[in-house]
């Protein structure tokens, strides 16, 4: 028994080593895509910090911080003069909801209509586990009566 | 029956799987259900495209049901919903109002007048802000506006003949009568 959960514990330890790798190889990719337009950098940080919530929705898989569709330059013109008025990220966000969709957001919000979006992979994840967890503690329990019995009693079993 | 179950669940979640995936090999990505409708169309005060002094609102059309078709000189689409377009303006059922969007005024007029100009008036977008209150991201793009000022449906990209005698022209009918 306590070899199953080391080699289950192992498989995650792995899985969680390797997205890490991947996230620190191709971080500083995406770093520098983003093209501030100087002047003040502080506007200009908010100015991302906005625009990277917001998908283009000429090149849907980008959002408009990454890109430089004539669409998204001007919803970055127009998210950076709402911020100097003082208008904050929440209200921007609004403001660009009220115009384009829910889809307009990259990260999409909790509501009754996404909820199989947002918690679907982990409930698989859930399911997945378990099933692994079920089959292998079958398995290992089989493995051990198998040793403790005769085989020709072994395979009598396994024929029914 | 344990036995048989063990075979064809797997093939059961397949077959949805599939069934879902097939689905969604026919939808098409580009047409994001617009939020505007059934909304009041944002208003906006811009020059007409041959009367530069002259403004156009929306509110000038209460009482009317009427298209309002967002368009470019430089948009390729454009070229190819344009026939239909001269066509709707021929038969005279419902006034057609042109947003020239992003485009040099210059290069508009040439353009309506080199493939016929099927607009009561165009106005001047430049900058496209009128665009982004209208959710433009894909030109061409038409919206049916009621006689109270509401949109009540938007066609993103080229209109089709299909489009326009199934779901256009029959819309604006009903809403005449409303």
């Amino acid at each position: 028994m306590s070899r199953l959960y080391k080699s289950i514990v192992i498989f995650f330890i792995a899985m969680i080593i390797s997205l890490l790798g991947m996230v620190l190889v191709f971080a500083p990719v995406y770093a520098k895509q983003a093209t501030p337009m100087a002047e003040d950098p502080v506007l200009e940080e908010q100015v991302k910090a906005v625009s990277d919530e917001l998908r283009c929705l000429v090149c849907q898989n980008q959002t408009i911080a990454d890109s430089s569709a004539p669409l998204a330059v001007d919803l970055k013109t127009q998210v950076r003069e709402m911020l100097s008025a003082g208008k904050t990220k929440v209200e921007i966000l609004d403001y660009m909801v009220e115009r384009y969709g829910d889809f307009v957001r990259y990260r999409p919000p909790v509501k009754p209509t996404t909820m199989l979006l947002w918690f679907g992979p982990m409930l698989f994840l859930v399911i997945g586990g378990s099933f692994l967890f079920l089959s292998l503690k079958r398995r290992s329990k089989r493995i051990a009566s198998a040793s403790a019995s005769t085989l020709s009693e072994d395979e009598s079993k396994q024929d029914r | 029956m344990a036995r048989y179950i063990k075979f064809i669940l797997p093939l059961i979640i397949f077959g949805v799987m599939v069934a879902f995936l097939w689905r969604g090999l026919s939808l098409n990505p580009r047409e994001v259900p617009s939020p505007l409708i059934n909304k009041a169309a944002p208003s906006f005060k811009l020059s007409q495209l041959h009367d530069f002094q002259v403004s156009f609102t929306p509110e000038e059309m209460q009482g009317k049901v009427w298209l309002l078709n967002v368009w470019a000189s430089w948009c390729v689409a454009c070229r190819a919903e344009h026939p239909l377009l001269m066509d709707v303006a021929r038969r005279k059922e419902v006034p057609l109002y042109g947003l020239n969007y992003k485009d040099a005024p210059k290069d508009a007029k040439q353009w309506l007048q080199q493939h016929g100009n099927p607009y009561k008036l165009s106005v001047v977008d430049y900058d496209g802000r009128v665009g982004i209150d209208y959710g433009v991201y894909g030109v061409p793009e038409t919206f049916v506006i009621d006689k109270q000022g509401i949109i009540r449906h938007k066609v993103i990209g080229p209109v089709t003949r299909k489009s326009l005698s199934e779901d256009v022209m029959p819309l604006v009918r009903e809403l005449e009568k409303g």
